[in-house]
């Protein structure tokens, strides 16, 4: 579905990215770990138009997207849910909403979209008519999920869903991704730094390292993998 | 008719009622009534670009004076030739003025366009610098063009601007902005604000956002130029200058930027308030200034940034 092959990016002079290829095949739910710096969030960026790539290419259904810009990506049906719960904490949850689906213009698909989501995310539809800036942090992490949905996309990539949120829902977060990829079929993937977590629910992973690709396989085999079990999974 | 409509029906004939007794009020307050109006038009317009939609511009001064230089070019060139020497008839001269003010506000708005593309790539302090140069260039520009009156300015401008042109400008602009900003294309500027690139991942084109944005708001303030330049009936490139742009940027962080009721209550108090200090004379400027340090550690989230019943407060 995704496929990403020899990218190259760089902030100025510091290099990002020295050359990553992975591929995401249909449906899976694969991850991305690594540590601080590694460049996991850069990937994610670049692959949805935020971030230009230096040398690469990354291809989406077949077709080169390397060069288009972000919202002509997000119309493809891959749709990137930001680091750090990125709502628009000046709209209201309804709204924020809507934006999720500001490129869709069939009303019956918004309203089934906005039912799906519901239902994935109860919560949300307490908090309504709530801005979004003051909903907790797990609450606006189910928000930024929610609204991503809300495009109908193909392909989701999550950017660590799990930071900054209380542990008692992390663990909620993360049956709600299992779940939508089931459901829906949609594809997923999953950048973390909770790497035990990210392992779990994953079918492949991808381990960075400063920019590289250190290490890569089925994410059972790679949760007994020794050197990764010292250095992500604490022992 | 829906309610935002109503308002601004209301508004117009407000406006009409009002200026239909224009001729006898005093002239000085006639004077700070249109001033008002004006300043209404331009924070609100730019409440636009600087509060909702997050990009702070400098040079709202330098597009109210394309929309003032280019419409009295526009009058004083056809209203001799159209009207002879006895200065037409209340609806001539009221279809050649709104002609003007619409050319002066669709050269501000293309003024606004060739100065966003460029800049708008910029952020923060940086945009602010570059609009601050473009104000500037605007107004250095009229001042060395001999045919629009160099440093003197133009003169003799037909006093065309009314009350009820003032008030129901205003009133438009208001509507206008108003919803813009709450219809589902306008949320776009608040998203734009609120996160670039959380707007960018669910699909807007935030350049283009930040570019309407632009647009817009400097096609308000060529109409308040033009407005302007028709009320003083003489203007020099001086009157733009970067102390405007500030002025009215003072406006829109009081009023609580991105509020457009507080915006439009502090257009109105900083206008009013130079003229209140008026008894103290030499020590106008120093307690004006003194009172606008207060006001800014008093509400920093701007002085009328209360929650209302069913508004928004952001």
């Amino acid at each position: 579905m995704l496929s990403v092959s020899d990218l190259h990016v760089s902030y100025g002079a510091i290099s990002a990215l020295a050359g990553i290829s992975f591929e995401i095949a249909q449906g899976a739910i694969v991850t991305l770990i690594g540590g601080n710096g590694a460049g996991k969030t850069t990937a994610l960026r670049t692959i949805s138009g935020l971030l230009r790539a230096r040398r690469g290419r990354i291809a989406f259904l077949g077709e080169d997207i390397t060069a288009l810009p972000a919202h002509k990506i997000v119309a493809r049906g891959l749709c990137h849910v930001p680091e750090g719960r990125m709502i628009f904490s000046n709209l209201t949850v309804d709204e924020n909403l809507a934006m999720g689906a500001y490129l869709l213009h069939d009303r019956a698909l918004i309203a089934q979209n906005r039912d799906y989501v519901f239902g994935v995310f109860p919560r949300l539809k307490e908090r309504l008519k709530q801005m979004a800036g003051t909903l907790s942090g797990g609450e606006q992490q189910m928000l930024a999920i929610g609204r991503a949905l809300m495009g109908n996309p193909r392909f989701l990539m999550l950017d660590e869903p799990s930071l900054g949120i209380a542990p008692r829902l992390i663990g909620t977060i993360f049956e709600k991704i299992v779940e939508i990829n089931r459901d829906r079929g949609i594809t997923i993937l999953l950048v973390e730094q909770n790497a035990n977590l990210a392992l779990e629910i994953s079918r492949y992973a991808y381990v960075l390292e400063t920019g590289r690709v250190a290490l890569q396989g089925e994410s059972a085999q790679l949760r007994t993998e020794p050197l990764l079990k010292a250095t992500y999974l604490g022992g | 008719m829906p309610r935002p409509h109503l308002a601004l029906l209301i508004a117009l004939l407000t406006a009409f009622a009002i200026s239909q007794f224009s001729d006898h009020f005093n002239p000085y307050y006639l004077d700070v009534l249109a001033g008002i109006g004006i300043n209404v038009i331009l924070a609100v317009s730019l409440n636009l670009v600087n509060g909702y939609t997050g990009q702070f511009s400098l040079g709202h001064a330098g597009f109210m004076s394309v929309g003032a230089y280019l419409s009295a070019a526009v009058t004083l060139f056809f209203a001799p030739r159209l009207f002879g020497s006895d200065g037409g008839t209340a609806v001539q001269q009221g279809v050649l003025f709104l002609a003007a003010l619409l050319v002066g506000g669709l050269c501000a708005a293309v003024a606004g366009l060739v100065v966003g593309v460029p800049s708008l790539r910029l952020k923060g302090d940086y945009l602010a610098l570059v609009t601050l140069g473009f104000g500037e260039i605007i107004r250095v520009t009229f001042q060395n063009v001999e045919k629009l009156g160099g440093a003197l300015g133009l003169n003799a401008i037909p006093p065309y601007t009314t009350l009820f042109w003032v008030l129901a400008f205003a009133a438009v602009t208001i509507f206008i902005i108003t919803c813009l900003v709450n219809s589902t294309y306008g949320r776009g500027f608040i998203a734009t604000h609120d996160d670039e690139i959380a707007a960018e991942a669910v699909g807007l084109n935030t350049t283009r956002y930040k570019i309407v944005a632009f647009v817009v708001g400097a096609f308000f303030a060529g109409i308040a130029g033009g407005l302007y330049a028709h009320f003083k009936t003489t203007i020099t490139p001086g009157g733009f200058d970067f102390t405007k742009s500030i002025e009215i940027v003072v406006m829109v962080i009081l009023g609580g930027m991105g509020n457009t009721l507080g915006v439009i209550l502090a257009a109105v108090l900083l206008t009013l308030l130079p003229e209140v200090l008026r008894p103290v004379a030499e020590y106008r400027m120093i307690l004006y200034s003194f009172l606008l340090i207060v006001l800014m550690i008093a509400r920093p989230q701007g002085l009328f940034a209360f929650k209302l019943p069913k508004a928004r407060s952001t």
